[in-house]
């Protein structure tokens, strides 16, 4: 049973993570505590609030720098919703931050390209898999519905980093991975089903 | 396609559950938990778990309650009532709410609004505006109906997206209960002047008024209570109707 460490940076609900992964298989902890990370087999970042507040929460933690030395060392993590913002570069969400930079790209508000689209973008959407082989798609079948509820996106720099994508606003990037870290921009903890299946891909890395 | 939402809402006070009319009258219709257990089986899209005594009251959110039912709840949960701080809204985060409803203190604080959106972002601070007809307008009240405010509807949705909300969830005193259908007209009015989704509730007797509130009243969701709560219709067989009517929904 691999064991998950879910990092707690003081900001977001992590008890229904925690209970998705125990039902998904896992066995998690939550921990604010970077030396902790030591102890899993796989890093959940979760993340519900604003981008500028939740970087400051990591670094008053210390957890910065423990993320990226535990993702050097190979190490599988996931972020959520805005725990997938934070692997990118900058966000632009209430002035510049910079983030973790694992995952080279910006965090952009939706509706930027025009269109009629309400935002935030909240409800059930379909995710199209681009990158079907992704571990974490496994299974999954192309245009499942899982729930979102954001204002920003993350645009990868590089294309080859975007695993899915959804039909809002344009079209944005819901699923990014580079090596052993993997976001998705939608709560697969709230995604009953769908979400429990992607859960389970994770675990069983 | 984003999906058409369809949302129960379950009103909490007291011990259980309740459902009145015109937010009067209410009737008890069963535990909170045991609904949730349900909802959660049939997969439906979103809850709305609303303490409708609390702001009454002058008491805060039953955090310990929260955590209960929302370790149950694999679904997404907004949830309100007697929320009057910002550490209100990071308590009920951290237990489990995905989206939290802010009605009555927002008149009195605004910067409740603005506050908890810097600190957690738009997409999970909701605005409860719970309205009246009065001749041949509308006025905005608070306090579970109890109270009337200076806000027309429009103006008032307005300004709590301007102050960072980023949902509205907008009620129809007059049509609560009744299943008579949606204020169309001031759902249209309210869906118009703002650019953040708005949830119609209050009015809900059949399939065919989610759809004309949808329809006609721009609404991007619709919440409904006696509809599930006191006849044999189910949020699936909503979604089926709905999905007939030309709208994608999840099943």
């Amino acid at each position: 049973m691999p064991r998950v460490a879910i990092i707690d940076y003081g900001l977001c609900n992590l008890d229904s993570i925690r209970r998705a992964v125990e039902m998904c298989g896992g066995d998690p902890f939550v921990t604010d505590e970077p030396d902790r990370l030591d102890e899993a087999n796989l890093l959940i970042l979760p993340g519900v609030g604003a981008f500028g507040v939740a970087m400051e929460n990591l670094k008053a933690h210390g957890m910065d720098q423990a993320i990226r030395e535990q993702v050097a060392s190979g190490i599988p993590m996931l972020g959520i919703c805005l725990g997938m913002q934070l692997l990118a570069s900058h966000s632009c969400e209430g002035g510049r931050h910079a983030g973790l930079d694992l995952i080279p790209g910006d965090v952009v508000l939706l509706n930027e390209r025009g269109g009629n689209d309400r935002v935030p973008h909240i409800g059930w959407n379909s995710v199209r898999c681009d990158q079907a082989d992704d571990p974490l798609l496994g299974g999954l079948t192309d245009e499942t519905d899982f729930y979102f509820v954001h204002s920003y996106h993350v645009a990868c720099k590089d294309s080859g980093n975007a695993i899915a994508s959804t039909p809002y606003c344009g079209g944005f990037t819901s699923v990014i991975r580079r090596d052993n870290v993997a976001g998705t921009q939608f709560h697969p903890e709230k995604s009953q089903r769908a979400g429990f299946h992607l859960l389970t891909n994770f675990l069983e890395q | 396609m984003l999906k058409t939402r369809i949302l129960p809402t379950l009103l909490f006070k007291d011990n259980g559950l309740v459902k009145g009319k015109q937010f009067q009258s209410d009737r008890p219709v069963g535990s909170a938990l045991q609904a949730i257990k349900v909802y959660n089986r049939r997969e439906v899209d979103e809850l709305i778990f609303l303490d409708v005594n609390a702001s009454l009251q002058g008491r805060p959110p039953d955090f310990e309650q929260i955590d209960e039912l929302a370790d149950e709840c694999f679904m997404p949960m907004t949830v309100g009532g007697g929320v009057s701080q910002v550490e209100h809204i990071r308590g009920l985060l951290a237990v489990g709410a995905d989206k939290i409803c802010i009605g009555s203190a927002a008149f009195s604080d605004p910067g409740l609004i603005s506050e908890g959106a810097r600190m957690y972002g738009r997409q999970c601070i909701v605005a409860a505006i719970d309205v009246r007809r009065e001749g041949g307008d509308w006025r905005v009240y608070s306090h579970c109906g109890t109270r009337p405010t200076e806000y027309e509807p429009a103006a008032w949705a307005r300004e709590v997206e301007r102050l960072g909300v980023g949902e509205i969830v907008l009620t129809s005193i007059d049509r609560d209960g009744t299943m008579s259908g949606y204020d169309i007209e001031i759902t249209k009015r309210v869906a118009a002047a703002v650019s953040v989704p708005v949830i119609a509730s209050g009015g809900a007797g059949q399939f065919a008024h989610m759809v004309e509130v949808l329809k006609l009243g721009g609404a991007s969701a619709v919440a409904a209570a006696s509809i599930f709560h006191f006849t044999e219709m189910t949020p699936r067989e909503a979604k089926l109707y709905l999905r007939d009517s030309g709208f994608a929904m999840r099943l």
